[in-house]
């Protein structure tokens, strides 16, 4: 085979392979929508994280506007403290609230933010100071159970009584 | 029946003494290539003409499974998740699945049989007409020549045709899911986007890719480089090349797979 023509394909295997890369990392990937490297971190303390995990999003009104990129247990007040990078495009005010959804019935945990009414913006390495735990399905279960039984034991006192 | 058991434990060493032998000769035949791939290197046409043959020649192969598995990870995905009335998830599943495993590992499984048996055969054939020798004589070191352009080849070549097979899969996903049964477009790449991260998925994915290339290509160079010089020797040296190189693939496959995804979501 000539020289030249060989050159040829492995030139155009080549960027065919440099193609399919990038393809992967814009159109497959979230290099295109996404990157951490421009953001600002906030920290929140939550009660119970529930199953959230790192790399799960930061939504606010359903926008994905950062992802969650470190969960740590602060052994003095017992909370999970969550660290997230937001990304510069979106600020937030000071007084923003911060709790913990579930997309769908079954679906992953994310961290939703509502933003409040004060003028002073939130800084890199700030606290969300008002946050919402993940609610987990065990203890609203027991909850209700213990309600209802209470409710119970209050129904039969009433009945005792009258009778 | 002393001497029975004696005969039995000798056996074992030698089968030890053997094995360790040859791990160890592999070893330094592998550094002897890396050391002298500074020539194949300076002379870069060597490399582009065995990027030819290792490369280009695969392309077929790797480009027509990629996408018959993606078509069947497609209705595969589907058949199972919309049993969940999750179908929209069914593009998330095919990149998935082919970025992380299927990709790297399928890809070196084709390149290993592809390509791999044919260097094994051809410094094989070298050696079994004593080319590699005759080489020698002219003060030409085989290794430098023959053997290293060959190893770097197909080290550049396995991270391009994985990648290629990850995209034509996830296009052969694309064409079951949303042309042939419906799944809307919209919610197959948006899933797919925002389930797939650049950096713990696709980079972990390539650095698969390069390890399986280091792999494949040293154990059939040093397979060919080894093999007895008949047409017999240069035929066991084939089969063990696909046999080894499998082997080893799916064995790194799960040592990286557990050091990269473990404790990931």
């Amino acid at each position: 085979m000539q020289r030249a023509t060989m050159d040829l394909w492995v030139g155009l295997f080549v960027l065919a392979g440099i193609g399919a890369l990038l393809f992967l990392a814009l159109k497959v990937g979230n290099m295109g929508t996404y990157s951490s490297a421009d953001g600002y971190t906030l920290v929140g303390n939550f009660e119970n994280i529930g199953g959230l995990k790192v790399r799960a999003p930061v939504k606010s009104a359903g926008v994905v506007v950062g992802r969650v990129t470190d969960i740590q247990l602060n052994t003095k007040t017992f909370d999970a403290a969550v660290t997230m990078n937001i990304d510069t495009r979106y600020q937030f005010p000071k007084d923003t609230f911060a709790s913990i959804l579930t997309s769908g019935l079954l679906g992953e945990q994310y961290i939703g933010l509502a933003a409040g009414g004060d003028d002073a913006l939130l800084k890199n390495g700030d606290k969300i100071m008002k946050t919402n735990s993940a609610l987990v399905l065990e203890e609203m279960i027991g909850r209700f159970l213990f309600d209802k039984a209470s409710e119970n034991k209050d129904e039969k006192n009433g009945k005792d009584d009258k009778d | 029946m002393p001497r029975r058991i004696a005969i039995g434990i000798r056996g074992i060493g030698h089968r030890v003494i053997d094995s360790t032998w040859r791990l160890g000769y592999a070893s330094r035949f592998f550094l002897l290539i890396l050391l002298k791939s500074g020539t194949s290197l300076r002379r870069f046409g060597l490399v582009i003409r065995e990027l030819y043959f290792t490369g280009v020649l695969s392309l077929i192969i790797i480009i027509v499974s990629g996408l018959f598995v993606g078509m069947v990870l497609g209705l595969q995905g589907y058949e199972t998740l919309q049993r969940f009335g999750a179908e929209s998830a069914v593009g998330t599943m095919v990149a998935l699945s082919l970025v992380r495993e299927l990709g790297p590992v399928v890809a070196a499984l084709l390149f290993a049989s592809r390509a791999g048996s044919a260097i094994t055969a051809e410094i094989g054939l070298m050696k079994a007409t004593e080319q590699l020798a005759a080489m020698e004589m002219m003060a030409v070191d085989p290794i430098a020549r023959v053997v290293a352009p060959r190893f770097w080849a197909g080290v550049i070549s396995m991270p391009f045709l994985a990648a290629m097979f990850s995209v034509v899969g996830v296009f052969g996903g694309y064409l079951v899911a949303v042309v042939l049964i419906g799944v809307d477009d919209g919610s197959f790449w948006s899933q797919m986007q925002n389930a797939v991260d650049f950096r713990y998925d696709i980079v972990n994915g390539i650095i698969k890719t390069c390890v399986f290339g280091v792999a494949v290509t040293a154990v059939a160079v040093f397979e060919g480089y080894d093999a007895s010089p008949t047409a017999e020797g240069v035929s066991g040296a084939t089969t063990r090349t696909v046999v080894t190189s499998s082997l080893v693939i799916l064995g790194l496959d799960f040592v990286l797979t557990s050091f990269m995804f473990r404790g990931m979501s």
